[in-house]
C-alpha cells in the first residue's frame, strides 16, 4: 500500500523510541507517607521500534509501565526525557508539530465507556476530531457514517445513539471508528478488548484485523491476556518495572524466551487441561514496588537463575542477529560463564 | 453424608424500574462434601447472581428468589435475617473479586479478622489475635505478624487477595463461595491464589463453590465444572470430561474459542455471532436458539430438559444427539 505519507519508505520505522523516561514524583501537599525524593520510576529508560505495518504487542504485569508508555508515545503526558522519532521526524520538531503528530496517532482504551462523550450521539463524538482538524461538518458526519458501517454497526440504527444505549463490545466499535477518523497510521491499542467477554472480544479481534488490512495500519497492542496477544502480534516486547527485558517476533518471544521473567510469564498460563495442573507457582510473590526498584538487575528478587552480580550490575539490553533482543546477564559474553546452565521452571 | 449445596429450580428476579430482570431462571446444581465446582459463563449470565443468592446477599425488597435452596441441610430460604447472619461466614463464607473494595480501609486487616473470629467464638482478644496469625501463615503471608498491623491499602493485590482468605476462613466455615477471586489479579499472582486455594481446599476438606468467565482457571482447580447461559446451567459435568467432550453448543463455541490451535495467527477468529438475550425479555423457548448454528424451528418453541448424557455430565439441549452426529461426521 502506498501512502503520500509515508516519508522514510517500508524500511524506516514507523516509531523509534529512544531512552524513553517517564517518572511521577510523590512529593506534595497531597502525600503525606511520601518522602521528599521519591518517585515512581514508571518508565525507565526504554527503547524499541515499531516497524511500518505490523502489530507489535506489549506484555507486562500491572505497574511495569505498558499504559504509561503508551500515554507518553501519544504525548498525553510528556516524558522527563528521551525522543520519539516518528517517520524519521522527532515529535514535536518544526517538521512535525505535535498537533501533525497526533492526527497520524490514535489510540482505542480499555474502558468504554468512560472514554466516550456520555453527552454527544456516537455519530458526533466520531466525526468531532476530523471537524478539529478542519473538515467541514457535513463531510466529518458522512465520513462518521461509513466508519460506523466499516465497523460492523449500521449508521441507521445507531448513528443517533448515546454511549449508555450500546452494549461494551458496540461501545469499543464506536472507540475503534472514532481513532480511525483522523486516517491515523499508527492505533495505540491499550487493553481495548480486555474488558470484552470472550465471544465478544473475538468479534472485535477479527474487526482489528480487518481494518489493519484495508487502512494499512500500524499497531501497537497492549494486553496482559498472553492468548490474544500471541495471536494478534508480529513482535511482542515484554516489559518488567519500568524497562523492556525482551523482545522478538512472537514465535521467538512464546516458542523460546530467553528471559527468565518471560518464561515465569508463559509458565502462569492456566493449563486447560485438568489432568495436567500446574503444580507449582512459577514466580513467588507480587512484582516489586516501581516507587523503589530493586539494584541491579530489577527482577533479581524472583528470578531461579540469579548470581551474585544480578544484584550489582543491570544487564545490557542486546539483540542478536534475528532481531531477538533480551537484557539478562545469563547472555551477556563475561558474565554468562557465573551462571548454571539451566533451572526448571516448576 | 449429605450435598453442602443444593439449589433445585432456583430462580432470582430483580425488579429495577418497573421491569422484572429473570437473572437466574431455573439452576439446578448440588455441591457435595469437599467438592470444587466452577461457575462459568459471560457477564449477564447469573453465575454470580447464583452465587450471591446462595448466602441470599440480594436486597430483599427489590429482590424475588423461589425454589429450593439449601446449605449444610438447612433451607436459606426460611431463615430470619439473625439466623442468616450466624449462618454466614460460619458455615458460608465468600471472597470477591476485589480485596480493596471487600475490606475495610479503616481498620488494619488484622482488626478485621479478629472482629469476624469474635463475632462468631466466644474467645478472648488474645486468642482471636493469635488465632488470626495462624491464619495468615496458613494463606502464607510473608512475615505475617507485621503484615496483620497493616492496613488494606498497604499491601499489593496479591496480597489483599490472601488477606481475604484469611478472613473468610476465620470461622472455619463448610462452604467457601469464591466470586471471581483472580480476575483482578496478574498472571503469576494468579497462579499462586489458584494454587492456594486448590490446597487450603485439600486441608480443610472445604466445598468450594467458584464463579470465573477464565475457563483456564477453572480447569486448574475445580472438579466440576457448569456452565451458565442467560440465567440458566446449560451444561455440567466432571471438569475433565467437559473440556474435553462438551456437549452443548454453547460450551462448544466456548472452548473453541480458547484451545489450543484455535488462535491461529492469520486466520479469523471462529466467533459466536449476536449477544445474550436481554434478562428482561427472555424468549420461550431456549435462550441461545437465536445464536445457535444447530437449532431448529422446536428450539424456540420450547424450553429443553435437563438430559443426562453419563453419570454427573447434565446438558439442556434438544439437538444434543443430532450434534453429536455432527460433530463426529466432521
Amino acid at each position: 500500500m502506498t501512502d503520500e505519507r509515508d516519508i522514510g519508505g517500508p524500511r524506516q520505522p514507523l516509531l523509534q523510541v529512544r531512552n524513553l523516561l517517564k517518572h511521577f514524583p510523590l512529593k506534595g501537599k497531597g502525600l503525606p507517607f511520601a518522602s521528599a525524593r521519591s518517585a515512581v520510576r514508571a518508565v525507565d529508560g526504554v527503547n524499541f521500534d515499531i516497524l511500518k505495518g505490523e502489530t507489535l504487542g506489549v506484555v507486562g504485569e500491572s505497574g511495569c509501565g505498558k499504559s504509561t508508555t503508551a500515554r507518553v508515545l501519544m504525548q498525553l503526558i510528556q516524558q522527563d526525557s528521551g525522543e520519539l522519532v516518528f517517520d524519521g521526524e522527532t515529535v514535536g520538531s518544526r517538521a512535525l508539530p505535535l498537533r501533525q503528530f497526533r492526527r497520524q496517532t490514535q489510540m482505542v482504551f480499555q474502558d468504554s465507556y468512560s472514554s466516550l462523550n456520555p453527552r454527544m450521539t456516537i455519530e458526533d463524538s466520531i466525526a468531532f476530531a476530523p471537524t478539529v482538524h478542519g473538515v467541514t461538518s457535513r463531510e466529518a458526519n458522512t465520513r462518521a457514517r461509513d466508519l460506523l458501517a466499516r465497523v460492523g454497526l449500521q449508521p441507521e440504527r445507531f448513528a443517533g445513539r448515546y454511549p449508555h444505549e450500546l452494549s461494551g463490545g458496540q461501545r469499543q466499535r464506536v472507540n475503534i471508528a472514532r481513532a480511525l477518523a483522523l486516517e491515523p497510521r499508527l492505533v495505540i491499542l491499550d487493553e481495548a478488548v480486555s474488558a470484552l467477554d470472550k465471544s465478544v472480544e473475538a468479534q472485535v479481534l477479527n474487526l482489528l484485523l480487518d481494518l489493519k488490512q484495508e487502512f494499512g495500519l500500524t499497531y501497537l497492542f497492549i494486553s496482559h491476556d498472553l492468548n490474544v496477544v500471541r495471536f494478534i502480534s508480529d513482535r511482542v516486547l515484554v516489559m518488567y518495572l519500568g524497562q523492556v527485558v525482551e523482545i522478538g517476533s512472537s514465535d521467538q518471544v512464546f516458542d523460546q524466551p530467553k528471559h527468565p521473567y518471560t518464561r515465569a510469564l508463559l509458565k502462569s498460563m492456566p493449563s486447560m487441561d485438568p489432568l495436567q495442573r500446574t503444580m507449582e507457582a512459577p514466580l513467588a510473590g507480587d512484582p516489586p514496588n516501581p516507587i523503589n526498584p530493586p539494584s541491579g538487575c530489577r527482577f533479581h528478587t524472583r528470578c531461579a537463575y540469579a548470581q551474585p552480580v544480578c544484584r550489582q550490575r543491570a544487564p545490557m539490553f542486546a539483540n542478536d542477529d534475528s532481531g531477538h533482543g533480551v537484557a539478562c546477564l545469563r547472555y551477556e559474553a563475561d558474565t554468562a560463564s557465573l551462571f548454571a546452565s539451566e533451572v526448571s521452571y516448576a | 453424608m449429605h450435598d453442602m449445596i443444593s439449589l433445585r429450580d432456583l430462580h432470582v428476579q430483580f425488579f429495577a424500574s418497573k421491569k422484572l430482570i429473570r437473572a437466574v431462571n431455573g439452576v439446578n446444581l448440588t455441591v457435595g462434601q469437599g467438592e470444587v465446582v466452577a461457575l462459568i459463563g459471560e457477564s449477564g449470565s447469573g453465575k454470580s447472581v447464583t452465587l450471591r443468592s446462595i448466602m441470599r446477599l440480594h436486597s430483599e425488597r427489590s429482590t424475588r428468589i423461589s425454589g429450593g435452596l439449601e446449605v449444610d441441610g438447612k433451607d436459606m430460604l426460611k431463615m430470619s435475617q439473625r439466623e442468616l447472619a450466624a449462618v454466614r461466614g460460619d458455615t458460608v463464607a465468600m471472597i470477591f473479586q476485589e480485596p480493596l473494595l471487600a475490606l475495610d480501609p479503616v481498620y488494619t486487616v488484622g482488626a478485621q479478622i479478629v472482629e469476624a473470629i469474635r463475632r462468631h467464638k466466644k474467645v478472648s482478644k488474645a486468642e482471636a489475635h493469635r488465632q488470626a496469625l495462624s491464619l495468615f501463615e496458613k494463606v502464607r503471608i510473608p512475615s505475617p505478624e507485621r503484615r496483620l498491623d497493616a492496613y488494606p491499602h498497604e499491601m499489593s493485590g496479591g496480597m489483599r487477595q490472601r488477606a481475604m482468605i484469611a478472613l473468610a476462613l476465620s470461622c472455619s466455615p463448610k462452604v467457601l463461595l469464591a466470586d471471581e477471586p483472580t480476575t483482578a489479579l496478574d498472571a503469576t499472582v494468579q497462579i499462586q491464589i489458584l494454587l492456594l486455594l486448590r490446597d487450603l481446599q485439600k486441608e480443610l476438606g472445604l466445598s468450594i463453590v467458584f464463579v470465573t468467565h477464565d475457563i483456564g482457571a477453572a480447569a486448574e482447580v475445580a472438579d466440576r465444572i457448569a456452565v451458565m447461559y442467560a440465567g440458566k446451567i446449560i451444561e455440567q459435568g466432571p471438569a475433565a470430561e467437559l473440556l474435553t467432550r462438551p456437549r452443548h453448543p454453547y460450551t462448544l463455541s466456548l472452548l473453541k474459542s480458547r484451545s489450543h490451535g484455535a488462535m491461529q495467527k492469520g486466520q479469523r477468529l471462529e466467533t459466536i455471532g449476536g449477544a445474550p438475550p436481554d434478562l428482561s425479555n427472555l424468549p420461550p423457548g431456549c435462550a441461545f436458539a437465536e445464536r445457535c448454528k444447530y437449532a431448529v424451528a422446536e428450539c424456540s418453541g420450547m424450553q429443553p430438559r435437563e438430559e443426562t448424557l453419563s453419570p454427573g455430565h447434565v446438558v439442556s439441549c434438544l439437538r444434543v444427539h443430532q450434534i453429536a452426529d455432527a460433530q463426529a461426521v466432521n
